[in-house]
């Protein structure tokens, strides 16, 4: 069983939170020792947004450094740069295919770079680049562009498809569920896996 | 079982488990879901939960509950105890019956807080234990232990868990069972009352209780020396973990110190800590708590050794200590280097700082007020809540903002200095509840011509949603009478009130200029629902846009931004506010026909 260190960035607003939970109680399940930390409060609105899941056997603190992460997770493309450094060389970068513009590129005062998936690729191999926003949309919700995502990464980890669903359906709303699972499912395909 | 939870949790948890009976407390990043987890866990009910108006009020509940022998827990945010200081401090020379503890969650950083404050200053000030958690499993066993300290002290404990700790999620046993006990009741008794002699006498016994807690902390698991080496760290709360990691992870030959129940301070097992190096790295966020105490016992049990921290410049005074600081120190007490130091130039990207969410009324409330006041002399003084996201570009409507409340009097006070001012305060409903409302009375008693603006969207927003007096809900789940804020500000004998929607811009505009050539205290309040309260009702898009930006420039809102030279509508942010078609000069923005 070996250390995994997972970041997921995003902008506030885009579901960082509950992948977090998603992710952390999967992890519980398949026996790890899990540390993570969250983001609340002011930092949530519409901020960048980060989040450390560390699981293993045995975890301290919930803190990765630079160059350390297996996994990164994005839910946008600058923020996705803003983080890379956190990477390991060999680790796994995914990133959803969409732009938000932060304020001070709304109203002019600064540009949104160009080509962030070039640098990004100039810099790592395992870097993989989906539009869930377009599956979540097609799914009836673009709120769960978040588990889309969880569900691409899900085969990068050594945790199975089960587990993962049963993480699921404890963390999000009843209600939701079955819309979750189908997002999953979905990420999960788009990843290689078979559902 | 073993399950996830969030620090917050694990403490409710604990405080579930040690039979806790009555909890209340104000709502304030990083300590709000101690509280509503205790919410989740009392199905039953068996358990009395209030968000209270303010902190003081909090405190002063959980104290009341105590004296008849319940255990009883407070909560709150480091500034939320400068609120709650006064009954503390009285607290502290009077003592408790039923354990009482008060959680106060410290932000270093800060990351969503007014001050990098450090609470454990409290703990000596009013003379009341501290208790210091590295990790979400340890908060949950401090928690529970808290209860039985404060029973066998007769005094209220503090337990003082950080950002990292409250927002941090482990792995935590679950399974254990709540303690069942029947509190005494109140019992008359002249102990109660606080009067100079009795506070004489308190004081006395409180400073040898002291040495008593000193020497009991001194054999707590949570306090504890591990490895062998002549360099020793010490190191508290979450910044113990991080040790711990970089320790473990580099397989260091160190000493260290784990300092969890930190006042009083565990002065034997500092001594012996001491007697084991040669020399000393404190590590330790915020203030330099514990190695002002190694200090402390050096100097009375005439010992040498070279203390490498806060106090010398060789640890950061402020923000947070990372991974990747605390590396650094350690290689440079230790003169080794351990990490790849290969330093990677950092990109300049654009800052994605926190922004009012698109649809946020309070953007509409912001924009009214600025274009009514558009080339008038005015000072416009802000408050703590969402709406501080106010003096962001391109809205620039926050000139102040100093602490809970404070917006309504600082106005005041520039008023005096300054008449020929307009002076604006602009403030949240649940903050008007918690420290609004005396200095609106100031002003009325004082015959200050202020312009108080009222944003209330019926919610506590920035803190996650908390219900307050103006909202008809509890924490019980019960509903329970408003309490109505134009009634409120009617009978402090406000001359001129008024309600009003912030999308209607004009009536708005029109009414915030009649408020403020009023000669006298205005309040103005503007009615409309935080967007996570509502469903969307529909978006708008752009068609034929002239790319003159005026509506960028102008309100700024996170779902609009420029492809090719035209302003484009994100519809996956758009709440459908409809505040940029009334910027709009050209009318391109359209309602998006549902399909």
């Amino acid at each position: 069983m070996r250390n995994i260190s997972i970041m997921i960035v995003g902008v506030g607003g885009q579901g960082t939170l509950l992948t977090s939970r998603v992710v952390g109680a999967a992890a519980v399940k398949a026996g790890y020792d899990v540390k993570m930390s969250e983001v609340h409060g002011m930092a949530q609105r519409g901020g960048s947004v980060i989040t450390y899941v560390r699981i293993g056997k045995s975890v301290n603190s919930p803190i990765i450094e630079k160059g350390e992460a297996d996994i990164l997770l994005c839910f946008e493309k600058l923020e996705a740069l803003r983080w890379v450094d956190y990477v390991k060389k060999t680790g796994t970068i995914i990133i959803n295919d969409q732009q938000i513009d932060p304020m001070p590129v709304i109203i002019g005062k600064a540009k949104y770079p160009d080509d962030i998936l070039e640098k990004i690729r100039g810099k790592f191999s395992g870097v993989r680049v989906i539009d869930a926003l377009e599956v979540a949309r097609r799914l009836g919700n673009i709120k769960v562009l978040n588990i889309v995502m969880v569900g691409l990464m899900a085969k990068s980890t050594e945790i199975e498809k089960e587990i993962w669903h049963e993480a699921i359906r404890e963390t999000v709303k009843a209600k939701f569920v079955d819309l979750n699972l189908k997002a999953f499912d979905e990420g999960y395909q788009l990843a290689g896996g078979t559902v | 079982m073993k399950e996830i939870l969030l620090g917050n949790m694990a403490i409710a948890l604990g405080a579930v488990h040690a039979g806790v009976k009555v909890v209340s407390g104000y709502p304030g990043t990083p300590s709000t879901e101690v509280l509503e987890s205790v919410v989740q866990y009392n199905r039953d009910g068996r358990i009395q939960v209030e968000w209270s108006t303010n902190e003081k009020a909090a405190l002063e509940i959980a104290a009341g509950a105590s004296y008849c022998g319940a255990r009883s827990m407070v909560t709150m945010k480091q500034v939320g105890l400068n609120v709650a200081s006064d009954p503390l401090m009285s607290l502290g020379v009077i003592g408790t019956k039923g354990g009482m503890v008060v959680v106060v969650a410290d932000d270093p950083g800060p990351i969503s807080s007014q001050t990098e404050q450090d609470t454990r200053h409290f703990g000596k000030f009013a003379n009341i234990p501290v208790l210091d958690p590295s990790s979400p499993e340890e908060a949950y066993e401090m928690a529970k232990y808290a209860f039985e300290l404060s029973e066998k002290l007769k005094l209220p404990v503090i337990l003082r868990p950080t950002t990292k700790v409250c927002h941090s999620s482990g792995t935590v046993e679950t399974g254990g069972s709540i303690y069942e006990y029947e509190p005494e009741g109140f019992v008359k008794d002249p102990r109660w009352v606080i009067f100079p002699p009795l506070s004489y006498r308190r004081h006395l016994e409180i400073e040898k209780q002291q040495n008593e807690i000193s020497e009991l902390f001194d054999s707590l698991p949570f306090n504890r020396i591990e490895g062998e080496g002549e360099y020793g760290i010490a190191a508290g709360g979450v910044t113990y973990a991080i040790v711990k990691d970089i320790v473990e992870a580099f397989g260091l030959k160190v000493t260290l110190l784990k300092s969890g129940a930190v006042f009083p301070p565990p002065n034997g097992l500092y001594e012996e800590f001491l007697n084991r190096v040669q020399r000393v790295l404190v590590l330790e966020e915020l203030d330099p708590v514990i190695e002002e105490q190694l200090y402390q016992v050096m100097a009375i049990r005439n010992l040498q050794r070279p203390i490498s921290g806060k106090m010398n410049g060789f640890v950061t005074p402020a923000g947070e200590l990372k991974f990747d600081n605390t590396l650094k120190i350690i290689e440079k007490f230790l003169g080794v280097e351990m990490s790849d130091t290969a330093v990677t130039p950092p990109m300049e990207l654009p800052m994605r700082a926190p922004v009012l969410c698109a649809g946020c009324p309070h953007r509409a409330s912001f924009y009214a007020v600025k274009k009514a006041m558009h080339g008038k002399k005015a000072v416009f003084c802000g408050d703590i809540g969402c709406y501080t996201l106010g003096n962001g570009k391109p809205l620039e409507m926050t000139d102040t903002c100093l602490c809970m409340g404070a917006g309504i009097t600082i106005a005041q006070g520039i008023k005096k200095a300054e008449p020929d001012t307009y002076a604006f305060a602009f403030i949240g409903d649940s903050t008007f509840f918690a420290s609004g409302m005396t200095g609106l009375a100031n002003a009325v008693y004082n015959q200050t011509d202020i312009n108080v603006i009222i944003l209330d969207n019926s919610t506590t927003a920035m803190t996650g949603h908390q219900p307050h007096p103006g909202t008809g809900r509890t924490m019980m789940g019960t509903m329970t009478q408003k309490i109505d804020i134009y009634s409120v500000a009617k009978a402090l004998n406000v001359g001129f009130v008024e309600r009003l929607n912030p999308f209607d811009q004009e009536k708005s505009i029109e009414t915030v200029k009649k408020a403020a050539e009023y000669e006298g205290v205005s309040v103005l309040i503007f009615e409309a629902p935080c967007i996570t309260l509502i469903r969307p009702q529909t978006t708008f898009r752009i068609q034929n846009c002239t790319g003159c930006r005026k509506c960028l420039r102008e309100i700024g809102c996170p779902a609009m931004s420029v492809r090719d030279n035209r302003v484009e509508i994100n519809d996956a942010l758009c709440y459908g506010c409809g505040l940029c078609v009334k910027v709009c000069p050209t009318g391109c923005i359209q309602q998006e026909v549902q399909s």
